[in-house]
């Protein structure tokens, strides 16, 4: 029952990973960024709803509404302002402008909150759960993480099969300079995408927030964690990313399970046999381009 | 008046100019063949009316208006249209889709889902495939019924019968009056002479970024031709 448990709890965490890793596979797959300052923003996203709720004493579900759309607008401006540049550059631009924002945002953390750790309050929510049997117990808090994961990820791979936007944003990523040809100022369409992406940062940085005890370096960690669920998944596939956020949570309880210290040891390990046998993920994207 | 005139038009690839001082005119409703060896700057000049490219020198005016510094996107919704040499379907897309990106900017006029499925079977049939899985025949018609969707007033079709099989080439220009009969403008890119004699009202030939030989085809002779394709 022990190892049920162990599974059960990887699952619920798997989807925390899915959600912290779904504006990462988003921005991969339609402009080729490596966003190195993923999880630094996160941490930004964190930091706002640490403030709202802290010192101004708004509800924690609140303060959600609120950190989601600020960071869908620090996207946008981000995309207009930073990626767009260094993405007409080519090469590694994108990727050293991407490795240059994680370092000041975090140093921006550090200067305004300290290295201290903080985090955001949500009362009894923290530790209720619902009891499943004699030594099963699942938490509130983490059963709603992952069902915000899997409804983020499978809502965002349904605006990209249906909506007009997002089948721009496919169409992007196959041939940018034929959409110019269609009438899409592809520029446009990037900001919006980076937008959605930082809104399930948003998200994403709000629950670990809440979940856990964070700093501005934690972020290392959240985007750790995120590259692997992608790299696990298989890069430019939310579905993917879902499976390997789930892969990699279940691979960290297991090897908890074992030793407590095993945790982070076995998913990284998993993450490795993954790129060793199955480098391109459990479910690769159908066309490659 | 001209629907498109360009003038002076120089166009380089860093050092190398691929362009030299050309002057092209197409009147509305008019359908104008550029052919010329390969190198001969056509489609460069296809992508620099389109908006891919810019110019170093020169003008191009669609409509009465100069165009030269409106972005590609922007000449879309002005009413052109260019079906890009190697076809340049979304992989990843169905043919449908395809076709529904194409009329993202939503201009009026004769061409929707049903009436480009009506001038081409070919794509109908496809309509769910992945363009991945497309022959070059079905890109070639894909791509056309696509550039369609914006209801250009001057399409553009850049090297439409490269590397496909002489029927599906058949296939396409069977096409081609259903197109021209909306009262669209084209602008044909062709090293087929042959092909491009047959449906242009009027011919200009490319050698090496300049204009060497302009007329309707019934005016001009075999082997003025050759001479001025080949540049012998």
């Amino acid at each position: 029952m022990q190892w049920l448990n162990a599974i059960i709890q990887g699952v619920l965490l798997g989807g925390l990973y899915a959600l912290l890793a779904a504006g990462l596979s988003l921005m991969f797959g339609v402009m080729r960024i490596v966003n190195l300052a993923h999880g630094v923003l996160a941490m930004l996203a964190a930091y706002v709803g640490y403030v709202l709720v802290d010192s101004f004493g708004v509800p924690w579900f609140l303060a959600v509404l609120i950190v989601v759309p600020v960071m869908a607008l620090v996207g946008y401006v981000l995309q207009w302002g930073l990626f767009n540049k260094a993405l007409s550059r080519g090469g590694l631009a994108p990727l050293l402008v991407a490795f240059g924002l994680a370092v000041v945002l975090t140093q921006l953390l550090q200067e305004f909150f300290t290295a201290d750790t903080r985090s955001i309050q949500i009362g009894l929510l923290g530790t209720n759960s619902i009891q499943l049997s004699d030594d099963i117990y699942i938490g509130v808090f983490p059963l709603i993480t992952f069902v915000v994961g899997v409804l983020v990820i499978a809502s965002v791979q349904i605006f990209l099969n249906k909506a007009p936007l997002g089948r721009a944003m496919r169409a992007a990523s196959d041939d940018v300079e034929t959409v110019k040809l269609m009438g899409i100022d592809n520029r446009q369409v990037y900001a919006l995408s980076t937008a959605l992406a930082l809104a399930t940062v948003g998200l994403a940085g709000m629950f670990i927030g809440m979940k856990t005890q964070f700093s501005p370096t934690y972020g290392d960690l959240v985007l750790i964690f995120a590259f692997e669920a992608v790299i696990i998944g298989g890069l430019g596939s939310l579905w993917g990313t879902l499976v390997g956020g789930i892969v990699l949570g279940v691979a960290q309880t297991l090897g908890s399970q074992i030793n407590p210290s095993y945790g982070l040891l076995i998913g990284n390990l998993v993450f490795l046999a993954i790129l060793a046998f199955r480098p391109q993920g459990l479910l690769p994207k159908a066309v490659t381009t | 008046m001209s629907l498109l005139s360009v003038s002076g038009l120089d166009v380089h690839y860093g050092d190398f100019q691929a362009i030299y001082g050309l002057d092209l005119h197409i009147d509305e409703g008019e359908t104008l063949a550029v052919i010329g060896a390969n190198g001969a700057g056509k489609s460069t000049l296809m992508k620099t009316i389109a908006g891919l490219l810019s110019p170093t020198a020169g003008d191009i005016d669609f409509d009465g208006m100069s165009i030269v510094r409106t972005p590609a996107h922007k000449r879309v919704p002005l009413g052109i249209a260019l079906t890009p040499e190697g076809r340049r379907i979304f992989r990843s897309l169905t043919v449908e889709e395809n076709l529904k990106v194409g009329a993202h900017t939503k201009r009026k006029g004769p061409w929707t889902l049903a009436s480009v499925y009506e001038a081409f079977p070919l794509v109908s049939d496809r309509r769910d495939r992945l363009g991945v899985n497309l022959s070059g025949g079905e890109q070639q018609a894909a791509a056309i019924a696509r550039a369609l969707m914006s209801n250009p007033r001057l399409l553009l079709l850049d090297e439409v019968s490269l590397g496909l099989a002489p029927l599906a080439v058949e296939q396409i220009y069977a096409a081609l009056p259903s197109i021209t009969a909306q009262g669209t403008t084209v602008l044909v890119v062709e090293q087929d002479v042959n092909q491009s004699m047959r449906v242009a009202d009027r011919v200009q030939c490319l050698l090496e970024g300049r204009t060497v030989l302009e007329g309707p085809p019934s005016s001009l002779s075999r082997d003025e031709i050759a001479t001025a394709y080949f540049g012998i």
